[in-house]
Order: structure tokens, then sequence, then C-alpha cells
């Protein structure tokens, strides 16, 4: 007999006769309106992230202050980013043909958009999809920017689930990289970016 | 310490060991009471916990009793997906299993992700006999394995050691798997976590295989779900041209869905926060990426099998129920023997491995019953009800069922427990307070003999009716 046949037979004969299970979904589920882009930065902003609420048509003025501000020169930008969310005189990588790892970690940073931002949680999902690109443009380099419509923000969790599609690979991100391993104190950035910023293009 | 569980004496011996550590039990308290006081915050934020919890054990609850239909769509999805499934009955399967699909990549180094499961299955071990180094990841499981040490809780693994300790397991250990530590490391935490960066950055870049757990994995579309906080699962998971995922069955979900709940209850039990920093989901062969899942029985089917232990199953390895624990507390994660410490280390364990080793028979009793371990579970696992369980179930020294059957033919008749109580009222004086002699021994080995009180409660009662202040 295979593993596979003589685990399955296990679990068979282990739950034979136990009673079939009711699943109740009476907590807060999908649905409810629109996300609070106010509450959302303030969860952000929570994780030690920086985060700009800006009207819509000065994201790029937003994008290039806070670029200045980390230094950032030569940065990862993947394709389908609105142009309008760039700033004129930006020294643009594309990752077409794809970047290596060592010319990624060479990068100042990366800026992308968002498939779903969690306001109770302070949450932005990648889907890989357009203005996103692969899962290690927003991994390697050390400063990601992120873009976030209003549009995109979702009150909680649930909502989020039911908007994702789960055949893409998905990264949920809550802040910059850190850890408390060392006596439970909080130091930012061990592995991926250490340094998130958000800009909210409100309404 | 040798850097195995296999082998360790019974948690009595342990804890006392370990009870004689104080900057241990200084670590521990400061942690577990950090800990603690964030998660109850975030908890209360939300005003659907308890419908959120009952749900999540429902779930859980559900992927047990059809786990069989479940293992098999997951199967058939992965597959669909452009994935390898690969069954595992036992820990030395398993083993092979990750071995021989290394050694067909070519490749004679792999980046680990943080798993319960592969420590669970000794695989470091397994690989280096196989000639390959298996590099942790995780910055505390990092500290474990360059002072050639063991894990202590499950989600702080280096939870024991401060910060001059691991300067130190930094300075002497780093130059040999890599870059060294620089030399003029201090102890500051930011520091010793850009060493290790740095240290890891390297590995990361280069590694063709990456090796990991998981957290869940959905039936209904075979994706695998992995939380973590410093990036260093997402480096894992993504750069490597080949990723093997070794899963416990039990980590099944039904559908995507359920995600809604455990999303919410994970975090918040296990770290305190509202999201933990990054959760990666792929589904089969995520971005031309080669994918292996493992799937892991190695006891799970027998914890399955057992009606009241099941529930230990519905487990999420959040570590809530180690950080409420006053024994967890005291004596620390290495007592348990086990990759699994604490209150669930004392269930699981067992039930996984069998009662046939000294330290597992003991492990049901390391616990004072006091129930907080059930209160904080987010997947409501009734644990004193499942240790009280294997202490029956479990064998018992002659003695202690000699003396449990005179309780029970003196409880059984009233007239019997009147007398009982009046000759133990008069004897009191004659019972020593540290330690019975004779067949009593055993008992009193760990404890202090209580008192007997002057009068029985039933005379007591008598006398009083059960009024307050019916002074003795
Ligand atoms: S038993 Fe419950 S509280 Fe303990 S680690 Fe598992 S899920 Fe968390």
């Amino acid at each position: 007999m295979s593993s596979r046949e003589r685990i399955l037979a296990r679990v068979r004969a282990a739950v034979a006769g136990a009673p079939p299970v009711r699943v109740e979904r009476d907590h807060r589920t999908a649905g409810h309106g629109p996300g609070d882009a106010g509450l959302f930065a303030e969860r952000v902003r929570d994780y030690r992230a920086a985060v700009h609420v800006v009207p819509a048509d000065q994201v790029a003025d937003a994008v290039a202050r806070a670029l200045a501000e980390r230094g950032a020169r030569r940065v990862v930008v993947p394709d389908g980013l609105p142009e309008e969310w760039l700033p004129a005189g930006l020294e643009r990588l594309r990752d077409d043909p794809p970047l290596g790892a060592a010319a990624l970690d060479a990068a100042d940073g990366v800026i992308t958009g968002c498939a779903v931002a969690i306001a109770e949680t302070g949450t932005i999902v990648l889907d890989t999809g357009p203005g996103q690109g692969r899962r290690a443009l927003t991994l390697v380099p050390d400063y990601h920017l992120c873009v976030v419509p209003a549009a995109r923000i979702v009150p909680a969790v649930p909502d989020a689930v039911a908007r994702l599609d789960p055949s893409r690979p998905l990264t949920w991100i809550s802040g910059p990289s850190a850890t408390s391993d060392i006596e439970l104190n909080r130091v930012e950035g061990v592995h991926g970016p250490r340094t998130l910023d958000v800009v909210v293009a409100a309404g | 310490m040798s850097g195995t569980f296999l082998g360790m004496p019974a948690f009595p011996r342990n804890a006392e060991k370990a009870l004689l550590n104080s900057q241990l039990r200084f670590n521990l308290r400061n942690a577990t009471h950090t800990i603690r006081a964030r998660r109850a915050a975030v908890v209360d934020e939300l005003p659907d916990w308890e419908r959120l919890r009952a749900a999540g054990k429902a779930i859980k609850d559900d992927a047990l009793r059809n786990l069989d239909r479940y293992l098999v769509q997951a199967e058939e999805a992965v597959t669909r997906a452009g994935g390898h499934v690969h069954w595992a009955a036992d820990a030395a399967e398993a083993g092979r299993l990750v071995a021989d699909l290394v050694r067909a990549t070519g490749e004679t180094e792999v980046v680990k992700v943080k798993s319960m499961a592969t420590q669970e299955i000794g695989l470091n071990e397994i690989l280096r006999d196989a000639g390959i180094v298996a590099a942790e990841t995780d910055l505390a499981e990092l500290i474990v394995q360059l002072g050639d040490d063991l894990p202590s809780h499950i989600l702080v693994p280096a939870i024991h050691r401060n910060r001059a300790e691991i300067r130190e397991i930094f300075r002497e250990r780093m130059a040999d798997w890599g870059r060294p530590a620089p030399p003029d490391l201090t102890d500051d935490p930011a520091a010793l976590a850009e060493a290790a960066r740095r240290h890891l950055r390297e590995r990361f870049l280069t590694a063709e295989v990456g090796i990991s757990g998981a957290n869940f994995l959905i039936a209904e579309t075979g994706t695998l779900v992995v939380l973590e906080s410093e990036g260093n699962g997402r480096m894992c998971l993504t750069l490597p041209r080949t990723l093997i995922s070794v899963v416990g069955i039990e980590k099944v979900l039904p559908t995507w869905r359920d995600l809604e709940v455990f999303l919410q209850l994970l975090p918040r039990s296990s770290t305190g926060e509202r999201m933990n920093p990054y959760t990666s989901t792929w589904t089969g062969a995520a971005e031309g990426q080669e994918f292996h899942l493992i799937l892991l029985d190695n006891g799970r089917t027998n914890a399955l099998a057992d009606e009241i232990g099941r529930q230990a199953l519905r487990c999420i390895r959040c570590s809530a129920c180690l950080n409420v624990c006053p024994v967890y507390e005291r004596v620390g994660g290495h007592a348990y023997g086990s990759v699994y410490p604490g209150p669930i280390g004392a269930i699981l364990t067992p039930l996984l491995r069998g009662t046939a080793t000294d330290l597992d028979a003991s492990l049901p009793y390391a616990s004072s019953l006091c129930g907080a371990c059930y209160d904080v579970c987010p997947v409501a696992i009734d644990i004193p009800e499942v240790l009280v369980h294997l202490r029956a179930k479990g064998p018992h020294p002659p003695a202690e069922r000699l003396g449990m059957k005179a309780v029970g033919w003196t409880l059984n008749r009233p007239a019997r427990l009147r007398l009982a109580q009046r000759a133990a009222s008069r004897l009191r004086r004659l019972v020593p307070r540290r330690r019975l002699p004779g067949p009593g021994a055993a008992w009193t080995d760990t404890r202090d003999v209580p008192a007997v009180p002057e009068e029985s409660f039933r005379a007591w009662w008598r006398r009083t009716e059960g009024r307050e202040g019916g002074a003795r």
C-alpha cells in the first residue's frame, strides 16, 4: 500500500462514526460598504510606516517628496503603473527583461500600486497584477512606496478575502519588515524592505 | 544543549533544572506578560471575537471530520496548478522525500523558513546526514542554530537568550556558516538584526532551493498560506527556483473563504498585532517555480483517532496558551522535551508520539489545570479536558492505582466517608508535611502534602449549616 493510501485509510478509520459539523458564520462578513481611508491611514501609521493622504491629482508630487526624503533615485517601476503617479525625471528601472536578484538589491527602492487595502488592519495586498510586478520586486529592494487609491480600500479582512483571486500569488503587507526576536525589542527590517511609505489617493 | 529533543528526561526533572535558571525565568516572565497584554488589547478591539472563535473551531472540526475528502481535493488542486504532491506516513519518509528532491536539483545547500513540522521530523539532521546544509533564516532560529541550541517557544524560539548572549553567539559562530559578524558588533538589538540581515542576504540571493512549512492549505483551491514578520519567509518562498513545503495533514482548511476567519484569529492571538507584517499565498507552481508539497502524517492520524484528544489538531500554533500558562512561564519551553512546548505541547506531543517514554508519559501532568489556556485559545481547544483524559489513559504507578481504588471505595458510601474523615482528623498530626513514606513517596516527590484540616467539610456544614463566617 502506498503512503497515500495508508494515510487516507487511517484518516477514514479514525473519524468513522463522528457526527457531521455545522459551520455558522455569524461573525462580521464581507459586504459592508467602502473602507474608511482615514482609519486605513491611522492603522498603517501604527506599524511605523509613513502615510501621506493626498487628493488624487497630487499623487506624483507626494511620490516625489517621499522619494526625495528617502534619498531614493533609481527605483524599480513595474509595468502598468499609472503614469500620472510618477514624477518627471525619475530614474526608472524596468523589470523587462526580468532583473536579477543582485540588480534588485542594488536598486534604491520600488514603487507599486496594490490590489486591495484593508482599513481595519492597515494592510495592503499585492496580487502581481498591473502596476505591482513579480513578488521579488517588493521584497529585495530596501524601500517600498505603495500608492493606494481610496477605491481599493475595503473595511475588513472578510472583504479582502472575498475580492482576491486565490489562483494569483498574493502578498499581504502590514507595515515594514519587523522582528521582535531579541528580548522582544521591535527592530524594523531584517529581510524585507525596512522602509514602507504609503500614499493614499483620496476620493 | 545537544541539539535534539529525543531522549530527554521526564518533565519534572527538566523543570527542576529550569527553575534554577533565574535569567530564563526573568526573560520568560517579561516576554509572556508583554505579549499577553498586547494580545488582550487587539482582541478586545473586535466586536465579534467570540463568534470568530466559534467559527474557527467549527471550520477546523469540519476539516478534520472530512479530512480524507479535503486532502484529496487539495492534492487535485495543487496538481492542476502545476505542483507535485507527495505523502509521508512518518518522519523518516518525509525526510527521505525532501533529501531526494534536493538531490535531484544538484544542490547541497537549502534555505529554510521557520517551520514546526520540519523541526518535528528532525529535517535538518536528516539533510545533514545526506550531505545537505539546511540554513535557518528566521532571526530567532538563526540564533538557535548558531548556538547549537533548541527552540523554546513557538513564536519567539530564542526567548531564553538575552542580547549579550546573542552577540557572543554571532561573534563566535557566524563565520562557520558564511559571512562573519562585524568585529565591532555591539549588543544593540538593531545592530544584531543588521548583522543577521547581512549574513543571510548573501545566502538568499544565491539560494536555489527553499524549504517551508505552511500555516494553512486550502482544499478548494490548493493554496498554501504562510504568515511571518521578518520577510525571510518571503525570501525563501520567492527567490529559489525550487520550493518544497512540508505540511501536516491537519493544516487543511476547506475553503478559500475560511481565511476570513483565520487571518483575524491568528495574528491577534499570536503576536498581538492586528495583522502580521507579511502573509504570502501561492497556488501550485507560482511564477515559474518548481513546487513540491509533502503531506505529513507522523502521528496525526493517531491523534485523530482519539475522540477527546483530536481537538488538539485544531491548533493553529499561535502560542497564546504558552503565554498565559503559569507552568510554562516558570520552566520555559525546553522542559517539555518537544518542539511543541507549553499547554498545547503537553497534549499534542503524547497524542502524536504515544506515551511509551517517561517524558511523554509525564507531559499530561505538566499543568496546574487552571484553564487559562482554554480561555485564550482562538480555536477553543479544551486543553484541561484533554490533559485529564490523557492522565486517565496513561500508565499509572501501582500505588496510585491502589490509592484511587481505595478512594472510590470510601467515596461510594457516605458512612465510610464519615468514618474516614473522622479518622483523618484524629491522625492529622501524624501526617508528614514534606514527603509521604511508602507507596505515597512517588506522589510527594514533586508536591508538598496538604495539611489535613481539623474538621472535615461535612462536619463543618453539619455544625454551621453553611452560614458564612461559621468559624471552625
Ligand atoms: S492550543 Fe490554541 S492557544 Fe495554544 S497554540 Fe494552539 S491554537 Fe494557540
